[in-house]
This record gives C-alpha cells, sequence and structure tokens, in this order.
C-alpha cells in the first residue's frame, strides 16, 4: 500500500488564544508561539504508518508513506519530524501560506497524486489554523476518487477499505474501493483502531501518536525530500479565497463564584433567569 | 439572475432535519447581494415528501430529485446533481452539519468554486458576499471574500436562527439525477449505527450538560438525572469520549458539535481551548471543576468549586425540590 499524507504547519493550537491580530487587521500575528504540525495531520500520518505495517512488527516497512508539505524552506523541519517518527520519503512544494488557499492546495495536491500514484490519501479533517476543513473533499472530487471523512476506524480489506465514520447521530460506515481519500477524525489513534491486511486483529496499538526514537532522528536527515513549485503543480491557478479582515472575538469574563448548589440555583432563576 | 441555492439536509424517512433552517436564513440574509431570491434543493430517496414541508418558506422554487441511490447519502452520489442545479446560482448553502461538512466541498470543487465553511456570519457589501469564519479554535475571526462566480457556503447553525416559515407556496419542480462519475461506483453505504437518546437533539436545545473525563464510567449515571431535571441535552468532552465514556457525535468542540445554548453545565472539564470553542457563545455558562484554578473558570458566568460527585446529585436535588 502506498500513501500519501499532506502535512501542514501550524501555530501551536494550545496556544492559540494567545494569536493576535496585526494592527493593520490584515494578518494574525503568532509571534512567539511554536510551530507544529496540525495534530489531525499527525494523526493521518499515524493511520498512514498503520496501514503499511505488521503492527507486531513494525519496524519492516510493508508500503510506503509519501509526507507532503506546500509552505516555505522551515516547513522542512515539519516534513523531517514526519520522516522520523516513520514516513518513508517527503516532498515540500514551495509556497508561503498566503499565497495558498484550500482550492489551490487540492489542485497542487491532485498534479501530485496524478505523478505519484498512491492507493490512498490520507488527510487530517481540518488545519486547526484555518478550520477550513475542505482539502481532502476537494481532493477527492477532482481525482473523480471515493472519499471518507472524519474516519473513527479503518480496515484495510481487498482492495479496499472499510472506514467508519463520526457523524452526527451515531457511526456511519463505508467501503471505498480504492484509490481512495480519507480524512481522519481524533479517534483514529485509538488502540484498535486502525488495521493493514497485514497485521493482527488483535492487536492493540498503544494509544495516541508514536514518537520518534533519537536514531530516528539522525537517520530522518538522510531519507530523501524533494522540491517542487507550487506554478508547476497548479499552473495558472490564483487565490479564490481572500482573508479582508482578522478580528479578536469579543472576550468573555469570568462571572462568579457560588458557594454551593442553593446558590447556583438561585442565580439560575433569579439573576440569569434561565430556569 | 444569479440567485441562493439553499441545499437542505432530511432523514431517510423524508422529513427536514432542522438544521437546513439555518441555512434557510444565512441564504435570506445574503439575498440582497445576489439577486433577490432563493432556491432550495432537496435530494434523498424520499424527498417529495420533505419538499412538501419547505413549500413556505419563501423560496422561489423548491427543487427536488428523489431517486432510489439518493436513499442513503454519499457525496459521491450527492455532488453531481447539486453542482448540475448550483451551477447557475450565484450562492451555495448548506448547513455545517457533518454532512454538510462532507458534501459542499466536493461540490465546490465540482464548480471550481471558492468555499467558506462554518460561517458564523454573511454579510452583504453591495452585490458582493463577505463571510465571517470563525478560526484557531475560535479565537480570531476572518472575514473572507470568494473571488468565484459561484460561491459555496455553509453555515454554522448555533449562530443563525431557525428560519420561520412566511406562508405562501413555493412551487415544487422535479430535477432528475446527474449521473454520477467513477467515484460512486467506488463507494458502498454500509450502515449508520444511531446513537439513541431520549434527550433533546445537542445543538437544539436549550441546556446543554457536559461532562469531561473526571466523570469516568459513571458518565450517564452522574449526568442523566441532572439533564432530566433541566430538560438538557447531553454533551462530553473530547477526552471524555476518547475514553469512551460517551459516544462520538456527543463531543462539543472545536472539532465536534458547536453549541451555543441557554445554559451550558460543564462538569469536570478543564476547560481547553478546544473545548471553549464549541460552547462559548452559550448565553449562560456555568461550571463545576474541584479545581479552582480549572481555566474553564475564566470563562464561567458561575463557577462551583466542588467535587462533581457530590455536587451534581445535589444539584439534580435541589433543582427537584425548587421545581416542586
Ligand atoms: C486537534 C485537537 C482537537 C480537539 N478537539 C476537542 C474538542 O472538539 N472538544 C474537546 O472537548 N476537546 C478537544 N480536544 C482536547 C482538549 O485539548 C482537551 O484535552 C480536552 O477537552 C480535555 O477534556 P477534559 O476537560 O474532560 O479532561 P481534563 O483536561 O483531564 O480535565 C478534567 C477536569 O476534571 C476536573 N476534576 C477531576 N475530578 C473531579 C471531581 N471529582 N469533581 C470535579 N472536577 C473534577 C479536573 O480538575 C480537570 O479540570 C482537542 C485536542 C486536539 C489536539
Ligand atoms: N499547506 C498545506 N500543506 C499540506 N497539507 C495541507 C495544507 N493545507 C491543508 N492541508 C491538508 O488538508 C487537510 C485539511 O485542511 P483544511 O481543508 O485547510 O482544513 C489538512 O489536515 C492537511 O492534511
Amino acid at each position: 500500500m502506498k500513501v500519501l499524507v499532506p502535512l501542514k504547519r501550524v501555530a501551536d493550537p494550545d496556544n492559540a488564544n494567545k494569536i493576535k491580530i496585526a494592527a493593520s487587521n490584515v494578518a494574525v500575528d503568532s509571534t512567539g508561539l511554536e510551530w507544529k504540525t496540525n495534530p489531525f495531520d499527525e494523526y493521518a500520518l499515524e493511520a498512514a504508518l498503520r496501514l503499511t505495517e505488521n503492527g507486531k512488527a513494525p519496524k519492516q516497512r510493508l508500503g510506503e508513506v509519501i509526507v507532503v508539505t506546500l509552505g516555505p524552506k522551515e516547513c522542512e523541519q515539519t516534513l523531517r519530524s514526519a520522516l522520523a517518527t516513520g514516513a518513508d520519503r517527503a516532498i515540500r512544494v514551495d509556497a508561503t501560506d498566503d499565497a495558498l488557499d484550500g482550492r489551490l492546495v487540492a489542485l497542487a495536491l491532485k498534479s501530485l497524486v496524478l505523478a505519484e500514484k498512491p492507493d490512498v490519501v490520507l488527510l487530517g479533517k481540518q488545519a486547526v489554523d484555518g478550520d477550513s476543513n475542505q482539502v481532502g473533499q476537494r481532493l477527492a472530487e477532482l481525482l473523480d476518487w471515493p472519499m471518507a471523512t472524519f474516519a473513527a476506524t479503518i480496515r484495510e480489506e481487498a482492495g479496499a477499505l472499510l472506514v467508519s465514520r463520526e457523524v452526527d447521530g451515531g457511526v456511519g460506515t463505508l467501503r471505498v474501493r480504492l484509490p481512495a481519500v480519507v480524512t481522519v477524525d481524533l479517534r483514529i489513534v485509538s488502540p484498535t483502531s486502525v488495521y493493514s491486511a497485514h497485521t493482527d486483529a488483535a492487536h492493540r496499538y498503544a494509544e495516541g501518536v508514536r514518537f520518534a526514537p533519537l536514531p530516528a532522528i539522525m537517520a530522518a536527515k538522510k531519507k530523501p525530500l524533494d522540491t517542487k513549485t507550487l506554478a508547476e503543480l497548479a499552473p495558472g491557478a490564483a487565490l479564490s479565497t481572500k482573508t479582508l479582515k482578522f478580528e479578536k472575538p469579543p472576550a468573555r469574563s469570568a462571572g462568579v463564584r457560588v458557594k454551593d448548589v442553593t446558590e447556583l440555583v438561585d442565580k439560575l432563576m433569579n439573576v440569569s433567569k434561565v430556569l | 439572475m444569479p440567485h441562493a441555492l439553499v441545499v437542505a439536509e432530511i432523514t431517510e424517512d423524508g422529513k427536514v432535519k432542522k438544521a437546513t433552517l439555518a441555512a434557510i436564513t444565512f441564504a435570506q440574509k445574503a439575498l440582497p447581494a445576489v439577486g433577490g431570491a432563493f432556491s432550495i434543493l432537496v435530494l434523498g430517496g424520499a424527498a417529495r415528501s420533505a419538499a412538501a414541508e419547505l413549500t413556505s418558506f419563501g423560496a422561489q422554487k423548491v427543487l427536488v430529485c428523489e431517486d432510489p441511490t439518493l436513499a442513503h447519502y454519499t457525496a459521491e452520489h450527492y455532488a453531481p446533481t447539486v453542482a448540475e442545479v448550483g451551477k447557475s446560482f450565484a450562492l451555495l448553502v448548506a448547513t455545517a452539519t457533518s454532512q454538510g461538512k462532507d458534501l459542499m466541498p466536493r461540490v465546490a470543487a465540482r464548480l471550481d468554486a471558492g468555499f467558506a465553511g462554518d460561517c458564523s456570519d454573511v454579510l452583504v457589501e453591495g452585490t458582493a458576499l463577505r463571510y465571517k469564519r470563525p478560526m484557531y479554535a475560535g479565537n480570531v475571526f476572518g472575514t473572507v471574500e470568494l473571488t468565484t462566480p459561484v460561491q459555496v457556503a455553509t453555515a454554522r447553525q448555533s449562530e443563525f436562527d431557525a428560519a420561520a416559515p412566511s406562508g405562501g407556496s413555493s412551487p415544487v419542480e422535479a430535477v432528475a439525477k446527474v449521473a454520477p462519475g467513477a467515484a460512486a461506483a467506488r463507494v458502498d453505504y454500509v450502515s449508520l449505527e444511531a446513537v439513541k437518546s431520549e434527550r433533546p437533539e445537542l445543538t437544539e436545545a436549550r441546556v446543554v450538560v457536559s461532562g469531561g473525563r473526571a466523570i469516568k464510567e459513571q458518565f450517564f449515571q452522574v449526568l442523566e438525572p441532572l439533564a432530566q431535571a433541566l430538560g438538557a441535552a447531553i454533551g462530553a468532552s473530547r477526552a471524555a469520549v476518547d475514553a469512551g465514556y460517551a459516544p462520538g457525535d456527543y463531543q462539543v468542540g472545536q472539532t465536534g458539535k458547536i453549541v451555543a445554548p441557554e445554559l451550558y453545565v460543564a462538569i469536570g472539564i478543564s476547560g481547553a481551548i478546544q473545548h471553549i470553542a464549541g460552547m462559548k457563545s452559550s448565553k449562560v455558562i456555568v461550571a463545576i471543576n474541584k479545581d479552582a484554578d480549572a481555566p474553564i473558570f475564566q470563562i464561567a458566568d458561575y463557577g462551583l468549586v466542588a467535587d462533581l460527585f457530590q455536587a451534581v446529585p445535589a444539584l439534580t436535588a435541589e433543582l427537584k425540590k425548587r421545581k416542586g
């Protein structure tokens, strides 16, 4: 199985409340925040690694995982971390964030997919900076491939993936025949979420994503990392989304502490009048 | 004349989902920029009966595509028809439910259209639309312009009132299903396991009671009686869902359900920014947590520092007592 995993670097999502708006109002200022891999993309990578190994003997690669990012040179750090975690090779498409939107990312990824011919493209369901939630769906349409978004579990079957998805009202299951696009949700990194055809159904993974051991971090420096340009992958394409203004939402301030449930009910009934 | 097209969402047995009414309100707000009228498109295996429910909202037309291959929703079967009908409209909008989030970007790609997802507002500037969207877990709002002739958006349900019927009777018109491409032949709908609950729908409830990791296996045992006393829906933090205490679609947050009830009660929830992103538009927020420094207290109108295993039953009892 050959899997392509697009990764985006984002400003540290756990400190997103520290993000400032630049004085011009037309840019977000994340100075002081660390760059991290979009958490959903880390989960997609973990799922891709699980799909290309036997869970009992993960050292032996039984497929290929190619990671790709669209971004400036500094994003190679994101790719190197993914290589250290276990991805086999990497591609960076040179671009700056302000020259990208979901439509362009999907167009560029389509060209890469046509060149690389993966069986699956595994993406995060959303990048937690823009919270845009569109690239995977768009890519599937551009390729005329089936898709399973918001995946909570993936089972490899002969030539297909059985994917359960967290949807409103419950869990929906789809079977997508390969090649296909899958976007992953939070629970995809649970111990029994992803099984390749090589992994015994009784195997349990450790909760969460795997970490790169130190020797792997050194070895990752030697793994192949190619560079391409946005112009060669999406020639002539221009932005279709422009952010005119950024603003902070109205702040919500702390209210009062109540001493017990009686006081709480009093407040809810007589002050807020919500009961 | 390019107008707006609302893509309705219905149940498999042909009832309009309430979420659709947020998209109608969105379209109505956008009308001055798009030519003054909107139509509604209903797809499904039992779309005709749903269409009848939608004729009193002032739509120019209610377009219906009823086909057995649409009985179970899949984007691969729906997108071609939505795009074919939608291509002569200026704006296509659905509500940002799990179906809307799945379908509409795919439709946008088919139309080579710009997409603005999960909008909290739509603004009219002359003949142009501006979309206001929460980003960075709701810590920043961006006002976005799309430059494509056809534009696709989804509406955040909690930010748009449910449209009310305005009387009148829109004509219902059948549209043929467009033959889907190769993708549709490679996807099979397998099943939908519905989570059954006696409680109101999370996104529509007037009161929501949410529990965190701290409640452990007693999740429902602790929360049900309180939710019952308050007529509330039950929600959960990610940690509670990850641990298996509550089903996935109970998750409130940046990447779960977005709720804005009159009253939100957070119980044993620390208040991570991803959780707050899903509930901070609630009118009144109550937090019960044993850690006086828990971040949830920074946004709570009423904070009670207490052990939830004592406080929740006491609160339930107090509510029952007052209500007699
Ligand atoms: C990509 C991504 C997306 C995410 N999306 C979401 C999302 O949509 N929704 C979401 O909720 N989270 C989300 N998270 C997770 C989020 O960061 C937090 O980890 C999560 O919200 C924590 O859940 P919690 O408050 O239940 O658990 P904890 O943070 O462990 O907090 C438990 C709280 O319970 C209190 N407590 C313990 N015992 C008691 C007691 N006996 N009585 C009273 N209080 C007690 C503790 O003081 C503590 O404050 C996301 C994370 C990532 C990385
Ligand atoms: N600049 C980028 N480089 C690589 N992958 C990206 C980029 N932007 C988005 N993606 C992928 O698309 C997914 C959805 O992103 P979005 O639609 O922007 O929320 C992400 O989780 C990534 O997998």
